[in-house]
């Protein structure tokens, strides 16, 4: 699904990601932990082609295909979904109506006619019950006035709604509470199945509690420095990041 | 590579105006230059009577006297009067009974505005009057509107039908005096619309006008007159293009609505007049007075989607004379590379219990500047007067300028007079976010735009809506900043 191979990329000119090697197969759950600063973020926004980032070294290949060059929406199209750290709002642009630009634009790209109303609606209804959305919250304003929670849980709808191929999920679950926290994770595992890949972003292993990973990987300064099964999250949540770093020296 | 901004750009900026195309109808064009013959020659031209032309002639002198408005946030080259033809018509000026007799050149001239005058008469619920160049040409729906009693015709045709009715009310909310762009239309007036729905009527479509400018070197002077007597009901929509040129076109119009006892008159336009190149070459000076008055609990509501135009100086406004009467205005102007807009509106609480709502809407993109300028007035009989003032700037990029100018001047203790205003930015992370989603940075400016717009985009007609949207997405095309 997606292998990235000795990846080095530069934000404004600064070092970010300094050789990051991954793999992931279909139907993989993922786990990326690190301390801050550590490039977990840079890696999500580079998988996803933002413009800030300049890959200096390395390949990404989605689907088998070289994306480095690819733009964010082409990705997109191609089945990549970042679930965002920090959603942004959109005044005036119902959820609803974001969601069915997102689709139509994606099935647009690809030739396929736009998805029909009643169709969208049943969808939207479906996915919403999944996420325990009531239907209030899909006619307001994207993000506008959400609270920590409902911004995440509306991006694991989006998810839901636009069931890509592989879905990077930033730090999903700071600023929820325990409750929607299981909501939440709920929602990813309902909708992971043996076609798509998950990476999840975290720092704590509470969310993998219900998002169970297949691999957990580490990064530190720039690098995967560590990786392994559920059980190295466990690790890290008892005793930190301090003896990595020793192993690594 | 991503496709960059710059590279949108590019590819934007070879896109042009769409509606640039001249039509070569066969036109009679007056010779250049304004004087009292000129006056007069418009008015025998139109075979009108001698009030009519007295009219005229005293809004003419009355201009003479008057100074062009300089208190405008715009810098312009201003128009010489003297070098404008003030009378152009398509030659074929006919007696139309349908729509087959129209000019086939000028049903292509539809056909490319996207407007099927024979869809119009077969399928939707739209009565529409063509006005190009000066005159109208077309009028739909006549017959099924008079059988309400309803009179939907040029100003020229109610001249010579309805006299009573315009000598009665034409000039009666603007004068002749009003300001120097109102009485050099008041002298020069060629054609427009006029619309009277009688009393208790509601008018069972929407009436609309369609404004073309055509000919080069002429100006477009339309005047329009809205009655709705007692307890009726109207809504009217124009819309404006003009083709592509060099120089630039005056457009100096002036509409005037009443809204008798417990009438309600709701107008709306899609000002699409020609912008001016990327370079901020020619395009439309649109210098438009617009106004209407309100009597006992009677309401006037202004939509507005400006897009065109290479400056705007345009105030629809409310006088709230009758007690409980409402004015509302909603606007959207988008200006881009370019353009200037001055715009907003006055709502004058005369009546007790008189409400007026507004809101604005400023998009700037390019090297664009676009001000509002309003003002709430409330008498010292105006009891209980409210008023609600939002006004909100969007800005694209770094060079365009976004402006508020409110006047707010209350002589009434009982008034409530709310102000909000925000500015705001299209900030990279919510085009990111609408790339990953899969949207293009352009259906994401319109996304976000329209977003933006939305309180105005809702107060118009449905078929309106659509185009208007579609509109803001061709005005922005290319902003990216």
């Amino acid at each position: 699904m997606l292998e990235i191979n000795n990846l080095h990329c530069k934000i404004e000119g600064k070092p970010i990601l300094k050789g990051v090697n991954l793999k992931i197969n279909k139907g993989e759950i993922h786990a990326i932990m690190g301390p801050n600063g550590s490039g977990k973020s840079t890696l999500a926004n580079v998988i996803s082609g933002h413009e800030d980032y300049e890959i200096t070294k390395g390949n990404i290949y989605f689907k088998g295909q070289e994306i480095n060059e690819l733009s964010p929406e082409d990705r997109a199209h191609e089945g990549v979904f970042l679930s965002f750290q920090y959603p942004v709002e959109i005044p005036g642009v119902t959820v609803t109506n974001f969601i069915k630009t997102a689709i139509n634009e994606s099935r647009k790209a690809k030739g396929i006619d736009e998805m029909p109303s009643s169709e969208m609606l049943k969808k939207i209804r479906a996915k919403a019950s999944l996420l325990e959305i009531d239907s209030n919250f899909l006619s307001r304003s994207l993000n506008q006035g959400f609270s920590g929670g409902e911004k995440k849980r509306n991006e694991i709808f989006q998810m839901a709604m636009m069931e890509p191929e592989l879905a990077v999920l930033d730090e999903t679950d700071s600023g929820l509470d325990i409750d929607a926290l299981k909501i939440v994770a709920n929602g990813v595992v309902k909708c992971s199945h043996e076609d798509n890949s998950v990476i999840v972003i975290t720092h704590y292993q509470r969310l993998l509690d219900y998002i169970v990973p297949d691999f957990v990987h580490i990064i530190m300064d720039g690098k995967v420095v560590k990786s392994g099964d559920k059980n190295l999250a466990k690790k890290i949540e008892e005793v930190g990041y301090d003896w990595l770093k020793k192993e690594k020296s | 590579m991503a496709y960059t901004e710059d590279e949108l750009k590019k590819e934007l900026e070879t896109k042009e105006y769409e509606y640039g195309f001249y039509t070569d109808i066969d036109s009679e064009t007056f010779p250049v230059g304004l004087n009292e013959d000129i006056v007069k020659a418009i008015s025998k031209k139109k075979n009108e009577p001698k009030w009519m032309t007295d009219w005229r002639l005293d809004a003419f002198k009355t201009w003479k006297t008057m100074k062009e408005p300089e208190w405008s946030n715009l810098k312009y080259n201003k128009p010489n009067f003297q070098d404008i033809s003030y009378y152009s018509a398509p030659k074929k000026k006919p007696d139309l009974n349908s729509l087959d007799e129209v000019d086939p050149e000028l049903l292509k001239t539809f056909d490319k505005l996207g407007i099927s005058l024979d869809e119009q008469k077969k399928l939707s619920g739209v009565a529409m009057d063509v006005v190009v160049d000066s005159v109208s040409v077309a009028t739909t729906f006549k017959d099924t509107l008079e059988e309400k009693g309803i009179i939907f015709c040029s100003i020229s045709d109610a001249i010579q039908n309805h006299p009573e009715l315009v000598r009665k009310h034409l000039g009666t909310v603007i004068p002749k005096k009003d300001n120097y762009y109102a009485a050099l239309n008041s002298a020069v007036f060629s054609d427009g619309s006029f619309c009277y729905i009688p009393k208790g009527v509601r008018c069972p479509m929407e009436l609309s006008t369609y404004f073309r400018i055509n000919q080069a070197g002429t100006g477009q002077f339309e005047r329009t007159l809205v009655i709705a007597d007692e307890s009726s009901y109207v809504s009217y929509l124009e819309g404006c293009t003009a083709p592509s040129r060099d120089e630039n076109q005056l457009h100096a119009a002036v509409v005037e609505l009443i809204a008798h006892d417990d009438a309600e008159i709701k107008y709306s336009t899609v000002q699409n007049w020609f912008p001016g190149d990327k370079n901020g070459k020619g395009g439309v000076f649109n210098f438009v007075t617009k106004r209407g008055i309100c009597h006992n609990r009677s309401k006037i509501s202004w939509t507005q989607v400006e897009t065109g135009s290479a400056v705007t100086w345009k105030y629809p406004s409310c006088i709230l004379k009758g007690n409980n009467s409402i004015g509302e205005f909603y606007s959207i102007a988008v200006t881009n590379n370019f353009q200037q807009a001055d715009t907003g509106t006055k709502m004058i609480h005369l009546g007790k219990n008189t409400k007026s709502t507004i809101i604005s809407k400023g998009v700037s993109a390019g090297k664009s500047q676009n001000s509002y300028r309003g003002l709430v007035q409330v008498s010292p009989f105006a009891e209980n007067a409210r008023n609600f003032s939002q006004c909100d700037s969007l800005l694209m990029g770094n060079d365009c300028g976004a402006h508020t100018f409110p006047y707010i001047e209350v002589q009434n203790k009982t008034a409530q007079i709310e102000h909000e205003a925000s500015t705001s930015k299209i900030g990279e992370d919510q085009i990111f976010y609408c790339n990953q989603r899969g949207i293009d940075t352009e259906k994401a400016i319109a996304l976000i735009v329209n977003g933006f717009s939305k309180e105005v985009l809702n107060k118009l007609p449905m078929e309106f809506a659509v185009e208007a949207q579609k509109l803001l997405e061709i005005s922005l095309e290319g902003s990216v900043g």
